[in-house]
Formats: C-alpha cells, sequence, structure tokens
C-alpha cells in the first residue's frame, strides 16, 4: 500500500526514452499475431467466416492506430513546436503571390494548428498585410493534409499512398489559395479585423522554451488528442470491420467504381456532413479501399471528411460574412472533386 | 496585486491553462486577478495567433500551449 502513496520518482529521460521505444516496438510487431490469436483461437471465430474476419480487424486495426497516434504523434508534434505561425507569418509576409501561396500551403503541414485557433490566426495574416489567398491556402491545407491523416496513411497503408494524398491536398490548397485570391472577397471580411493593430512587445516568438519543455508539451497534447480521437477510431474501426467483413465487394465496386461518374460526388455529399477526423476515417477508408473502391473515389471522401468542417466555418463566421465562407468552402469542395475524378480518370 | 490573463475562445484548453494559474498563485503564494479574455479583438491586440495564451501584468508569457502550474509559478515570481 505505502508504494502507491511514495512521491514520484523522476526518472531521466535517457532512461525513459530507450524503454519507450521498445515497448512501443515490441507492441507494434507482435500485434498481428495477437489479434488474430484473440479473434481466432481465443474467441474461437472461425478463420476466413465474415464474423471472424471482421473481429480480427478491429482486433488489429484498434492497437495499431493508437500505436501509431501514440509513438508518431509524440514526435510530430515536438518537431512541430519549432514552427509556431508567428515564424509563419514572418516568411509569408512581403512575398509574391505565388511563393506565399507555395510557402503557406506547406506551412499548413507542419504548423501546429486547430480550429479553435483559426481566428486569431486569420486576424494575425490580415495584420501583417498577408493577401487573403494565401491565408486561405493555410486553412485548406493546414486540416487536410495534416499530420494525424499522413501518419496514419503512412502506417496502413505504406508511403505511395501518403505521398499521393499529400501530393493531392497541397496541390488542392495552392490551387484553392490562388483562385481565391484573384477574387475580389476582401470586402466580405468583417471591418473590424482590418482595423486591428496589434500592440508591440512581445510576441511567441521571443518566449524561450527548453527541449524538455517541448517534449512535455508534446506528450501532453499527444495523450489530449487521443483521448479525444479515441471514441471516433473505435467507432470508424467499428465501421470499417463491419464492411470488412459484411459488404460484398460487388457492391461498393458498383457505387464507387469508376464507372459511375456520380461516385465521387455522392462520397463528397455524405462525407461533409460527416465532421471526424482522420484517425476515425482512415480505418473506413482502409476497409473501402480493400474492397475495391478506387483511389479517386476513396481520396476525394477522405478530403472531404477532413477539410470541410462546419465547427470551423461557424468560428470563421466570427470573422468573415456567410458569403465568403460559401466561396471558400466552394472552391474546396471543387478542388476535391477535381482530385477524384483526376485519379479515376487516370486509373491510378 | 499581480494581473493573470488568460487569453482564448473558452476551449478546453484554455480552461486547463485557466486551472494552472490558480494553482500556480496558490504555488507561489501570490495574490492575483484571473481574467479570462475570450473577445477576438482583445486577443488579435497583443499579438497572439494561437490560443490558449497567458499574460501576466500585461506581459504574454506563453502562446499555443499549456504551461504547467509550475511554469506559471515561476513566471509570477519573477
Amino acid at each position: 500500500m505505502t508504494t502507491l502513496t511514495v512521491r514520484r520518482v523522476h526518472v531521466p529521460f535517457r532512461v525513459v526514452a530507450p524503454v519507450v521505444v521498445v515497448a512501443w516496438l515490441a507492441a507494434w510487431f507482435a500485434n498481428q499475431p495477437l489479434a488474430n490469436w484473440a479473434a481466432y483461437d481465443l474467441l474461437g471465430f472461425e478463420r476466413g467466416s465474415h464474423l471472424g474476419d471482421a473481429i480480427a480487424f478491429f482486433f488489429l486495426d484498434v492497437p495499431k492506430v493508437l500505436l501509431l497516434l501514440l509513438g508518431i504523434m509524440t514526435v510530430v508534434s515536438f518537431l512541430r513546436s519549432y514552427f509556431p505561425p508567428e515564424r509563419m507569418r514572418a516568411a509569408l509576409a512581403g512575398r509574391g503571390t505565388v511563393p506565399a501561396t507555395l510557402g503557406a500551403a506547406a506551412f499548413g503541414v507542419v504548423t501546429p494548428f486547430c480550429s479553435c485557433s483559426a481566428v486569431p490566426l486569420f486576424i494575425g495574416f490580415v495584420e501583417a498585410g498577408i493577401p487573403l489567398g494565401v491565408t486561405f491556402a493555410f486553412l485548406i491545407s493546414s486540416p487536410m493534409v495534416n499530420e494525424v491523416a499522413l501518419v496514419l496513411l503512412w502506417g496502413l497503408f505504406g508511403p505511395g499512398i501518403a505521398i499521393l494524398y499529400m501530393a493531392a491536398g497541397l496541390t488542392v490548397a495552392v490551387v484553392g489559395g490562388l483562385v481565391l485570391g484573384r477574387l475580389p472577397l476582401e470586402k466580405w471580411i468583417e471591418p473590424w479585423v482590418l482595423a486591428v493593430r496589434a500592440g508591440g512587445g512581445a510576441t511567441s516568438l521571443d518566449i524561450r522554451l527548453s527541449v524538455e519543455q517541448r517534449m512535455r508539451d508534446a506528450w501532453t497534447s499527444t495523450k489530449d488528442l487521443v483521448r479525444r480521437v479515441l471514441l471516433y477510431v473505435i467507432i470508424g474501426i467499428g465501421i470499417g470491420a463491419l464492411i470488412h467483413g459484411f459488404v460484398p465487394t460487388e457492391l461498393v465496386a458498383q457505387i464507387g467504381g469508376r464507372e459511375n461518374p456520380f461516385a465521387v460526388p455522392i462520397v463528397v455529399a455524405i462525407a461533409i456532413p460527416l465532421y471526424s477526423n482522420a484517425a476515425g476515417t482512415i480505418p473506413i477508408v482502409e476497409a473501402l479501399l480493400g474492397k475495391g473502391m478506387p483511389l479517386g473515389t476513396t481520396l476525394a471522401f477522405m478530403m472531404a471528411i477532413v477539410a470541410i468542417s462546419l465547427p470551423e466555418f461557424v468560428i470563421l463566421r466570427r470573422v468573415m460574412q456567410l458569403r465568403l465562407i460559401a466561396v471558400f468552402g466552394g472552391v474546396v469542395v471543387a478542388g476535391i472533386l477535381a482530385v477524384g475524378f483526376l485519379f479515376n480518370a487516370l486509373g491510378i | 496585486m499581480k494581473v493573470v490573463e488568460v487569453l482564448g475562445s473558452g476551449c478546453a484548453n484554455c480552461r486547463r491553462v485557466e486551472a494552472n494559474a490558480r494553482e500556480a498563485l496558490a504555488i507561489a503564494g501570490v495574490e492575483a486577478e484571473i481574467r479570462h479574455v475570450t473577445d477576438y479583438r482583445e486577443i488579435a491586440a497583443r499579438g497572439v495567433m494561437s490560443t490558449p495564451g497567458l499574460v501576466i501584468d500585461g506581459k504574454v508569457v506563453s502562446v499555443g500551449r499549456i504551461p504547467s502550474a509550475g511554469d506559471i509559478a515561476s513566471w509570477l515570481a519573477e
């Protein structure tokens, strides 16, 4: 009993880190045999049966997704802490439209961002005189090409699809940003935003953080993220498992197939109100791809789920008129549709 | 008396910063008024681009992260 009340011993990072890495690797490689053992031997489901396969898929994917999130997100959040939005703003201000748009889309991948920060970030950009199109390029790329999506795509499908997804997402962000930049949209920004002048003084770039603080932050935010998405992940994997075990391949191929010209618009229309995060979406995507859904349709589905978030639109309403949000959303949807059609037409 | 301001739209992270700030006051044994600034105009006027932010006596000490109570206590002591 007394051991429980002993104060927490501070174990040096040099000891913790290797232990954690080894434990992570052991769990990663034991996952597949353990999942099969649990589904087929422990619970006694028949190999190759619908239910058995669905359950094995569930037991395989839940730990796999959690391991990927916990392990890689900690590393990624740590690295991202070196790219705060203020740094991006300083790098983009005063550049030409095209390099700034490309830069903003690229920063979207690495800069930590949550939709609750969308408004201060938007104001900060407007105040620095960064063109609206450049800001939108960031607002498109940041949720769409986010690190959770890339990590899971890489872990579950390999680097090919992850890179393809990233390239497609960045293209939508850059083209969308350039198109929006050409339109006269400034008049639809709420006037008070244009009037904001930040007082001088310290910004976050003046705040020094130690490596240990950054690591602690990374672990805290990863734990938070996992806690927040856990339910989505389990539901997503559950749906994925049902698709995997029960939905006939012919049905998926028929509805989502390349021959059906409405496949891409249909999945995008389904995806828009489904505001989930990448972690909950990718297991469903995994199962659909396994059932022969073409890549274009699948990518469009996933992009529409993660990139078009109604809660974010509600938040942006504070700084811009509904018309501007509608144009922004319309351009993103058009870009996603184009990606879906293009990949399907190319037959990748 | 010191003034501690938590900048943020009232999201879960901002509330955690506020809770940590309260704990920090107890640790540091400092009397301070804690304000929660949710107005975007005011947040933007401080030059803060990612929430939650923390301001002590008008100085931005933390942005876009959740500082621990210990961190905040050491800033309060400065």
